[in-house]
């Protein structure tokens, strides 16, 4: 039951890394406030479940495209932002949007929201059935960045990353999908806020506060951004050491802080980003392999 | 009561403006988001705190916890920030989550070495307060809005009337440029850190000596609402700092009196700043038209 918990929560962040990473690894835009997102598909959903009666399968894909919409308006607006403007801009929609849920009656204001469990052909869902449903998304997700990387989506984001100016002047319309990118990313963040909402049963404002962001942040970064295994390989290592290092709680921020500025001043492409020190070794010695077995299969052709 | 607000309001925003100070003189040399200057705050107000209850001289506390933090400050310039921003291709959300974590590990190290609780400052100061008809003003607040008013004089004259400030000017133009005409771009950027977190160190000890308490989250608020600050007053320029700082302490003191707790007061800077940037994208003063 532990193990299934602490697995469940792990896959929340996997999930949320992912949907980031579209953000800040794919398009290279510095969103900060990916919690606001989060809450508000997890504040959707459960105004959908627990005030009107609506089934959780519904809220589900609901809580996606509402904070899709949120998310395309906000980023409508702050993109035309650079860099550091929309950085600032976006920890700001983080804290404007924990202070709305906080302050209005209908998301429980203080005293946060009770969220009842949704059923599942009539049963009550349990801890395995949602490590499945976020297994089910991850594998989703996973598949979407991966179509999307190949597609010309993808390669305008790549080339929007790597220089906007020279984009724009080959004809790429470099807020159009810089949007989208955002809206794309939101949206999955709505939607694992959605899960989230129901696998805690009860949430309140400061779940989704600018902190969340924070480690969201870090879990891309640690695991390397831009990539889907680091994003996933940062979520799980992030999300699981505090739960190995219980008897160090005391220093965990401690440890978080030191953790990032090491990383940031000595490996910022992340531990399994492109280039960095253990992708090095691991193709180097993928490169030996392949020239054992090319060499064996050369002297059996021979 | 209106002058009442007003007065605080003009004091509130001149703490602001000191403490975002920091990350605009930074911003402007190094262009870096720098969250940790909201860590300089909290190390000064317990640098402070700690000189006053040994000597009981509050000047001396200002001073001695004003140049050990802003020494710190170039540390960190030295060997965390520059050796990061100086390699190639770094993407800019990469010295702000260092910037970030550097703020994290400050704030737990406070509260590992001395403890979680809140600390009384403990100033005192011997004259009452003074009435003038209703209006009340506190002695410590003079104190605050004097000693902020000589910090900005001396930064306004170290940057407009000094060949260090004209070679921080320059730097803040066009860093190659100017390192092509001789000017010493290291020394730019250690004055940067010693006065950004110098001020960010004053704030911090103000902020102490107005609520008689410090504590290790003491950090947290001023951290991003300084962003807001710097952004508003055009992200580098000393100038539109001062002018935002003032802003946002009088809209925050306006708003919590007249319309209530519709909005919690620490929101109130960022919808203020996300106006203003739907109006002007560029800040409230540009650096144009500075």
């Amino acid at each position: 039951m532990y193990f299934t918990v602490v697995a469940v929560n792990v896959g929340i962040f996997v999930l949320l890394a992912l949907s980031l990473n579209i953000i800040i690894g794919y398009a290279g835009q510095s969103a900060m406030g990916h919690a606001a997102f989060f809450g508000i598909g997890a504040y959707t959903s459960a105004l959908m479940t627990s005030t009107m009666g609506i089934s959780f399968w519904i809220s589900l894909p609901v809580a996606l495209i509402v904070t899709g919409i949120i998310g395309a308006v906000l980023g409508l607006i702050s993109i035309r932002l650079k860099d550091d403007f929309l950085a600032i801009t976006t920890i700001g929609i983080n804290f404007v949007v924990v202070a709305i849920f906080q302050y209005s009656e209908i998301f429980g204001a203080s005293l946060g929201m009770t969220v009842s469990k949704p059923l599942f052909f009539g049963v009550k869902m349990t801890a395995p059935m949602y490590l499945t449903l976020i297994f089910i998304l991850i594998v989703l997700t996973c598949l979407f960045i991966n179509k999307m990387n190949k597609s010309w989506f993808g390669l305008a984001l790549a080339s929007i990353r790597n220089d906007e100016m020279a984009a724009s002047s080959l004809g790429i319309d470099v807020n159009k999908y810089k949007v989208l990118a955002f809206t794309l990313g939101t949206a999955i963040a709505g939607l694992t806020g959605a899960v989230y909402a129901h696998f805690m049963t009860f949430i309140y404002s400061s779940d989704f506060a600018f902190i969340v962001s924070i480690s969201i942040i870090s879990m891309v970064v640690v695991g390397g951004i831009g990539t889907i295994k680091g994003a996933i390989f940062g979520a799980v290592l992030l999300g699981v050491a505090p739960e190995l290092f219980r008897f160090l709680a005391d220093y965990r921020m401690i440890v978080y802080g030191g953790l990032l500025v090491l990383m940031m001043r000595f490996q910022p492409q992340g531990l399994l980003g492109d280039n960095s020190f253990i992708m090095r070794n691991i193709s180097k010695i993928f490169a030996n392999i392949k020239k054992q077995k090319g060499g064996g299969q050369n002297a059996g052709n021979a | 009561m209106l002058m009442q607000q007003l007065v605080n309001g003009v004091m509130i925003g001149s703490v602001y403006a000191l403490t975002a100070m920091g990350a605009t003189l930074i911003y402007g040399i190094l262009r870096i988001l720098d969250i940790a200057n909201a860590a300089a705050y909290a190390i000064g107000a317990y640098l402070g705190w700690y000189i006053y209850s040994i000597s009981h001289n509050l000047l001396l506390a200002f001073l001695l916890s004003m140049i050990l933090t802003g020494l710190i400050g170039v540390v960190i310039q030295k060997y965390i920030y520059y050796p990061i921003i100086s390699k190639p291709n770094v993407i800019p959300i990469v010295p702000l989550i260092t910037s970030v974590g550097l703020f994290t590990i400050t704030g737990d190290l406070i509260r590992l070495i001395l403890g979680p609780n809140v600390k009384e400052f403990g100033v005192v100061f011997k004259s009452g307060a003074i009435k003038i008809g209703k209006l009340i003003i506190n002695p410590e607040w003079i104190f605050i809005i004097v000693l902020t008013a000589v910090l900005f004089a001396i930064l306004w004259f170290i940057l407009n009337k000094t060949r260090l400030g004209l070679a921080w000017r320059a730097t803040a133009e066009d860093s190659e440029i100017a390192k092509a005409m001789g000017v010493n771009t290291n020394i730019s950027m250690a004055l940067s850190y010693i006065l950004g977190y110098g001020f960010a160190a004053s704030a911090g000890i103000m902020v102490g000596m107005l609520y008689n308490s410090i504590s290790p989250t003491m950090g947290d608020i001023p951290s991003y609402k300084m962003l807001a600050i710097i952004v508003l007053g055009g992200l580098g320029n000393p100038v539109g700092t001062v002018v935002a700082g003032l802003i946002i302490g009088l809209a925050e003191t306006l708003v919590s009196a007249y319309m209530g707790s519709i909005l919690p007061r620490d929101a109130i800077a960022f919808i203020v700043l996300i106006f203003v940037l739907l109006l002007k994208p560029s800040g409230l003063v540009s650096k144009k038209s500075a």
